[in-house]
């Protein structure tokens, strides 16, 4: 961990904004130390007989009113220029961080007035803030260091506070709260160290900011009063003379600009290094192992709604590209349900999304099929029409599928409108229809209301609607019913099987549970690494699958009828970074079967009965090598109560 | 080992005018050394309970107490909380050992050494203490959290939803280790979670909310198998079943 933040801060410094900010940086803070040591005297140096000269060899950028260099004089207010801007960013930082972590510190009643307080102060112009802090405080330096102080402050405050309150909302910390932990203690153990980095860089444009708003005010005459000087106040006093001896007043001014943006640039620097983090530094050997090709599955009597083969989908990453599906064949008949289980990043997902042409740049999508109701979709042709009218995508947060600030009935309406050419009377009426089909109660009313006004389930419900509006010949619903209660869920798959009966609609249906799509779905297509290993009837699922995962994964979820007084079964390890795959079957690390051939070679999916492949080179021993955790019911056991029967494994 | 009593628990969020009632006179007992498993739609108000039972949302009427004596009045709670969210149930920029170290009661002696063994009790190499969240998987964090849970040396344990953020695989090992130590150091334990066969497998006794009410109590297998609530025979109709029918 700190090897990687070494790292990263070295490959911030090694960025051409990096090398230019710390060189910038580094130039600015020497001026400001050693230029007053050197050249104080030559820039105090009234010379009477050299009053208002252009540039020469003896003064590069010329002499003011009283003759002395102005280069001198420049370099000179570096350190009270810089000095002062920093002060001024200490203040309005402190002030900032009191007031913005209040809400941490003295409990949400206090922090909810401070958070009012901040809130107006933001709203007034900074320079505004600090002419009236100007006009409290007096005129002079002390003055202007306190007004832009406190003019930084409201901005830094919020800017803590928002962090700091999503911090706060955060799990750890209530844990903490829990524990016994003093707000104190949180505040500096857990609040601050988590919000530091965002907090440093805009400490460091703060002091950018602080340094041009300091030379306006001493521009102005508000800031710094002679015999001082600071840019500001050189700037003001060339600008008198900027007809004269233009270089004169420009000196002071190219001085602001260049040491804000040495300010500005590490800031952005140090910003981009922080963005930085989650992506990969170090260089991996690239690994572009093919998996040998799957058997596709034969094309039955009729042409199939959707036919994929040897489905790729790469991403390119720093350590060279990364391809989380590789070689995905499987094909969805008019009518049939097909399930796809497989844990967190498996490439369940981004396998619908390939199929849904939803890949966006930098993913690239690669097959040797992509048929689509007889359309290739690898063809470079507006394939939207066709996608928008015959494919629906089901998503699992409706939330972000449906557009908040839209009736929901205008949003389905939307869909025959853009691709049928309804007229709004017809789109509207058949939006009513299609919200009243997925049994969304008086949908008259409902449809002119806004999403949030509907629960989880009826907004779910909602989407599916949206599916069925422009009569879609396959759904492809990805973890429709996950963040759903159960009683809702049932709802919820009850109606996507119903539509699929009656209108015999292809379903490729995706979910992390496997009894879920047990219970919807004809057929199973079990992934692991971005492949298919093993693609089998339902009905095979609990107690005749082949695949040692697949077993695995299936002995591993507690039912209704699990041995309450045995281990549930576990898969040990987990599943392989799709950055780093081993070389055999991706499986062979956690696989109790696992042989040397496992380790050394990948094992293809094969067909080996109809309609079921598997690829694995043991698939016959895992029967007996992996047991189900399911007790069978026997046939005779088996009553109308719905309750009672599935647990008939547990009665007396 | 203590007994955890929840009389009459109200808990209100808003004013009192328009605010929402979360929890609204709950009543229910976690007997000492047992586990109560708790199940509900969500927004039902069975992590707001949870949450009122460490402390975490104030109370509007009721009271709840630890072997009849008012939580309140304890100096300190005797009791910790897992949440659901492995990826926020722990700071970022904390190594594990010093998330685990830090809930530790003042006077533990070898804290290196009792953060080790935490770290093995639940599964874990001793060796892992350094490594930093960010380096775990979701099952792993949960089970870090769980040891964490157990530094405070808690007599009573809160787990809210522990394993619905999961992958099943991961699932298993995490509802073994909670098992496996609730039995071992005869924890009391409330255990949150809208899947019901998680909660029949973990569970001694189950507790139905709804609408910020408990409407079923018993146990287990009574609960289950004879259920007395309308809404409780909904719940175990809806559960998934492969193979059963979905009904229309
Ligand atoms: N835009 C992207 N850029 C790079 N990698 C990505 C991108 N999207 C997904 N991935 C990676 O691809 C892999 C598979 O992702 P995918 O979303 O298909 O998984 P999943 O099986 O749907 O998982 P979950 O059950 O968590 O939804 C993951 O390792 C993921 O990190
Ligand atoms: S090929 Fe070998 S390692 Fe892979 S699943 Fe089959 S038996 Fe296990
Ligand atoms: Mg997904």
């Amino acid at each position: 961990m700190k090897a990687t933040a070494a790292r990263r801060w070295t490959g911030a410094l090694r960025s051409p904004l990096g090398i230019t900010a710390a060189v910038l940086l580094a130039a600015v803070v020497l001026l400001a130390v050693v230029a007053p040591l050197i050249w104080s005297g030559r820039a105090d140096a009234v010379q009477s007989a050299e009053i208002l000269q252009g540039p020469s060899s003896a003064h590069p950028v010329g002499t003011d009113l009283l003759g002395r260099d102005i280069l001198a004089r420049v370099l000179v207010a570096t350190r009270l220029s810089v000095g002062l801007a920093l002060l001024a960013t200490a203040i309005g930082v402190t002030a900032g961080l009191l007031l913005g972590t209040a809400n941490v510190l003295l409990g949400r009643w206090i922090g909810r007035w401070v958070g009012t307080l901040i809130n107006i102060a933001v709203a007034f112009p900074s320079l505004l803030l600090a002419l009236f802090f100007a006009v409290i405080f007096g005129v002079g330096a002390k003055g202007a260091v306190l007004a832009i102080g406190f003019a930084t402050a409201p901005g830094f405050a919020r800017l803590t506070q928002t962090m700091a309150a999503t911090v706060s909302g955060r799990d750890f910390i209530a844990a903490a709260r829990v524990a016994g932990i003093g707000r104190m203690r949180i505040l500096v153990r857990h609040v601050l160290p988590n919000i530091a980095e965002p907090l440093i860089v805009s400490a460091t444009m703060a002091a950018g900011s602080a340094l041009l708003a300091f030379a306006s005010l001493s521009f102005l005459g508000l800031g710094v009063q002679a015999p001082s000087y600071d840019w500001g106040r050189l700037l003001g006093e060339g600008l008198a003379q900027i007809y004269v001896h233009p270089a004169g007043a420009l000196a002071a001014g190219v001085a602001v600009v260049l040491a804000a943006m040495a300010f500005n640039l590490s800031g952005e620097a140090v910003a981009r290094a922080i963005g930085l983090r989650s992506a990969q530094t170090g260089r991996r050997t690239e690994h572009t192992y093919e998996p040998p090709p799957a058997d596709p599955e034969p094309d039955g009597p009729d042409q199939p709604l959707l036919a994929v083969e040897n489905l790729h989908v790469t991403f390119p990453a720093a350590g060279g590209p990364v391809t989380p599906v590789r070689g995905v064949s499987l094909s969805v008949r008019r009518g049939e349900a097909i399930g796809i289980v497989g844990e967190s990043g498996s490439g369940k997902s981004l396998t619908a999304l390939a199929i849904a042409q939803l890949i966006e740049h930098p993913g690239r999508v690669r097959a040797e099929r992509l048929e689509f109701l007889g359309t290739d979709l690898r063809e470079k042709a507006d394939h939207r029409r066709l996608l928008g009218t015959s494919l629906s995508m089901v998503f699992q947060d409706p939330m972000t599928s449906l557009n908040p600030t839209q009736r929901v009935g205008r949003q389905l309406a939307e869909v025959v409108r853009e691709h049928q050419g309804a007229d709004r009377r017809t789109a509207w009426r058949r939006a009513v229809d299609r919200l009243a089909a997925v049994r969304i109660p008086s949908a008259e009313r409902r449809a002119k209301q806004l999403p949030h006004e509907f629960s989880g389930g009826m907004r779910q419900r909602a989407m599916i609607g949206m599916g069925v509006m422009a009569n879609p010949q396959l759904i492809i619903a990805d973890e429709p019913t996950t963040a759903l209660d159960v009683t809702v869920q049932r709802q919820v798959l009850q109606l996507i099987a119903n539509i699929r009966a009656a209108e015999r609609v292809g379903l490729l249906f995706i979910s992390h549970d496997v009894t879920v799509v047990g219970q919807v779905c004809e057929r199973v297509l079990v992934m692991y690494a971005g492949r298919i290993v093993e693609d089998l009837p339902t009905d095979a699922l609990l107690h005749d699958a082949r695949h040692p995962y697949t077993r695995a994964l299936v002995a591993a979820v507690p039912d209704m009828t699990t041995d309450r007084n045995a281990p549930l079964a576990v898969i040990p390890g987990r599943p392989p970074d799709p950055h780093d795959l081993p070389a055999g079957c991706p499986y062979a690390p956690r696989c109790l079967l696992a042989t040397d051939r496992c380790r050394r070679e990948d094992p293809a999916l094969t067909t080996y009965a109809i309609g079921r492949r598997v690829a694995c080179w043991h698939a016959d021993q895992a029967p007996a090598a992996i047991p189900d955790n399911r007790t069978t019911v026997p046939d005779d056991d088996k009553t109308d109560d719905p309750i009672a029967a599935p647990l008939g494994g547990e009665r007396p | 080992m203590r007994e955890l009593t929840f009389e009459d628990v109200t808990v209100r969020f808003g004013s009192r005018r328009s605010g929402t009632v979360a929890v609204d006179g709950v009543d229910l007992v976690v007997p000492a050394g047992r586990i109560v498993g708790l199940v509900g739609e969500s927004g039902s108000g069975k992590s707001t309970l949870a949450r009122a039972a460490v402390g975490l949302a104030p109370l509007a009427a009721g009271r709840i107490l630890l072997d009849g004596q008012p939580i309140t009045g304890l100096r300190t709670r005797p009791l910790q909380m897992i949440f659901q969210d492995p990826y926020s149930a722990l700071d970022p920029r904390m190594s594990i050992g010093a998330s685990i170290a830090e809930a530790m009661p003042r006077g533990t002696g070898d804290k290196r050494a009792e953060v080790g063994r935490l770290l093995e009790l639940v599964g874990l190499a001793a060796d892992r203490a350094g490594a930093r969240p960010d380096e775990l998987s979701g099952g792993q964090r949960q089970r870090v959290a769980l040891a964490r849970a157990l530094s405070g040396k808690p007599e009573v344990i809160v787990a809210d939803e522990i394993t619905s953020a999961l992958d099943v695989s991961i699932q298993g090992a995490v509802l073994n280790a909670v098992r496996d130590l609730q039995r071992r150091m005869r924890l009391t334990m409330l255990f949150i979670s809208h899947n019901l066969a998680v909660v029949r497998y973990v569970s001694d006794i189950v507790a139905v909310m709804r609408q910020g009410r408990i409407v079923e109590y018993g146990p287990v297998d009574e609960v289950l198998l004879d259920p007395q609530h309308e809404y409780t025979r909904e719940l175990l109709a809806a559960v998934p079943r492969p193979g059963v029918p979905l009904g229309t």
